[in-house]
């Protein structure tokens, strides 16, 4: 039914009309209101600014909200969960792929379920509190890789799977151990997987405002929680011109990275779907 | 019988087909590698899971240091004042209706933008926008376009709306999916279906529609799963209201929280698991097997 005459000839005027009318105006909105003064944006509308104020605005979220100690929080905490969530997922991934037995997949089971089943967050909060972790980074690091891992574990050791074994075995006849094979052979072969679930990982935890509220709230401010924050408590209630004006400062470095790796993502996330 | 002396070490010289001995895996393989992943997948996501078992049942709370066992007094108040019943009502509603409309916006999207123009890629890219922006930012976007509207201010209505916003968000997500679905039906089996004289509208769901069973049961499940532990968009535009009727279980979870009734919060959080865990099992297998049957 996709290649009847009359619907090819239409087909791409349908496409650009629905990315006008689903996306294009959602993100008009974000970006004009974003650029109003404060009375020009207490009704938001679709309406250009009369004058442009951005910057200024961005200037004031900038300050008024403390957006560089979010943004160092954010970072302090996004760069080592991706880093160790890749490392420790994909070290069981192999050994869970190469291996085969009860226990093994009993293990495999056990390994994937956090994806489904979500985590205790308020008993979470006591946990750490116990281990003296509680509103730090650590903390925070830890909760997100056992979040996290699932994922990570899934992915790659679909990925491992698919790799032949003749590879690892050169190497071990060479007299090579197990870290040096993992090291060496494993993880180069692992790049495309990793590249996905790093974007996804990113992705997640750039974004998180829920485990966060829970375990650093307060104590530590990221992005989504200081967005969060502020939205909410009334500093910025019906200051539509900040709010936007913070989720496109937000949104930026994500849409930098998604436009750099595009082609990765998309292979990546469908990869894993459709075996 | 005289001793054979030298036996060869046990050195493998061509690589056998099948599976490796175990002896060999242990050593090429060890176990000591899944240790570091374990060790925190069991001390943050399965003991405090654990945790949450016990303090279900206790008396825990912000206002005081001792907690107690108080049995099951946390779910017999939630019950009675119909919280709990409320709660899971509007979760489970919420959760199956982003999971139709996301699947069928995504399917829709992906059957759309199939055929590989520069019109499509570019189309493609833009649906891909609202999933890497941040849940809240999509809440507060929508909390201001449709705030004046008074949809968000409607008991009846208002979850549906939500729904759709939170569908809106990753139906991009899904139309991935599907459109790498569809890229695994060969194109001489299409071929061969329109010689025998299929229609196009009995091709596509006859030949196409079946092969995209495995695409379908993950954006489904996940979708349906991962919607349950849904809390951003929500707290971004209602927060729960009006009148508590769009209160999905994890946002009675932070607002309780918030107030230092931890323990209501963990029965909550407890119910929430249950709920996820013993719906998984049926949903993945009814897909799984609806796979086999097409």
């Amino acid at each position: 039914m996709s290649d009847l005459p009359i619907w090819r000839r239409l087909q791409p005027y349908v496409s650009v009309l629905l990315v006008l009318l689903l996306i294009g105006a959602p993100l008009w909105l974000v970006v004009v209101t974003a650029g109003k003064s404060q009375g020009e944006a207490i009704n938001p509308n679709f309406a250009l600014p009369s004058r442009w104020h951005l910057v200024d605005n961005v200037r004031q979220v900038w300050v008024d909200a403390q957006v560089p100690a979010a943004f160092l929080g954010s970072m302090l905490i996004v760069v080592p969960t991706v880093l160790l969530v890749l490392l420790l997922g994909s070290m069981a991934a192999w050994v869970l792929a190469r291996r085969t037995s009860k226990l093994m997949a009993v293990l495999y089971a056990v390994g994937i379920s956090g994806i489904i089943l979500p985590p205790a967050v308020v008993t979470v909060v006591l946990l750490l509190r116990q281990l003296g972790l509680a509103g730090t980074a650590v903390g925070m690091i830890a909760v997100y890789l056992g979040i996290y891992l699932s994922t990570v574990i899934f992915f790659v050791t679909g990925f491992v799977r698919t790799i032949p074994e003749s590879l690892e075995e050169a190497a071990q006849i060479d007299g090579a151990g197990p870290m040096l094979v993992f090291r060496r052979i494993v993880l180069p072969l692992l790049r495309p997987v990793l590249a996905t679930a790093t974007i996804l990982i990113c992705l997640y935890v750039w974004n998180d405002v829920f485990y966060a509220f829970f375990v650093v709230g307060g104590r530590l401010d990221t992005l989504p929680l200081n967005l969060f924050r502020v939205a909410s408590a009334g500093l910025y209630l019906n200051n539509w011109h900040l709010i936007f004006a913070y989720v496109i400062m937000m949104s930026l470095p994500l849409v930098v990275v998604f436009a750099i790796a595009q082609r990765k993502i998309i292979s990546g996330i469908t990869g894993g779907a459709v075996k | 019988m005289p001793a054979t002396v030298e036996l060869p070490a046990p050195v493998r010289v061509s690589p056998a087909p099948g599976p490796a001995p175990r002896t060999i895996r242990r050593r090429t393989h060890p176990m000591w590698f899944l240790f570091p992943a374990y060790a925190v997948l069991v001390v943050f996501f399965v003991l405090p899971t654990l945790f949450n078992f016990v303090y279900a049942f206790t008396d825990w709370s912000g206002f005081k240091s001792a907690i107690n066992p108080v049995g099951f007094d946390n779910f017999t108040a939630l019950a009675s004042d119909g919280t709990l019943f409320r709660s899971l009502r509007i979760t489970l509603l919420y959760a199956v209706l982003v999971a139709v409309f996301q699947n069928v916006f995504g399917f829709g999207l992906a059957v759309l933008l199939e055929r590989d123009t520069a019109v499509n890629r570019i189309a493609r890219t833009f649906f891909l926008v609202p999933v890497l922006m941040s849940a809240l930012a999509v809440g507060y976007l929508f909390q201001a376009m449709l705030k004046p509207s008074g949809w968000l201010a409607d008991t009846t209505w208002t979850l549906l709306v939500v729904s759709l916003i939170h569908a809106w968000k990753w139906m991009g997500l899904s139309m991935l999916i599907y459109l790498a679905g569809l890229k695994t039906v060969p194109e001489d089996v299409m071929e061969a279906a329109r010689i025998d004289g299929a229609s196009r509208w009995r091709a596509f769901w006859t030949i196409r529609a079946p092969l995209l069973a495995p695409a379908v049961t993950f954006t489904v499940a996940t979708a349906l799963l991962g919607s349950m532990n849904g809390f951003d968009i929500v707290q971004a535009t209602t927060g729960g209201g009006p009148a508590r009727t769009t209160e999905i279980l994890n946002i009675f979870i932070y607002r309780t929280f918030g107030q230092g009734l931890f323990a209501q919060a963990t029965t909550m959080s407890l119910v929430l698991f249950l709920l996820v865990a013993l719906l998984a099992f049926p949903v993945i297998y009814l897909l799984r097997r609806r796979e086999q049957i097409l």
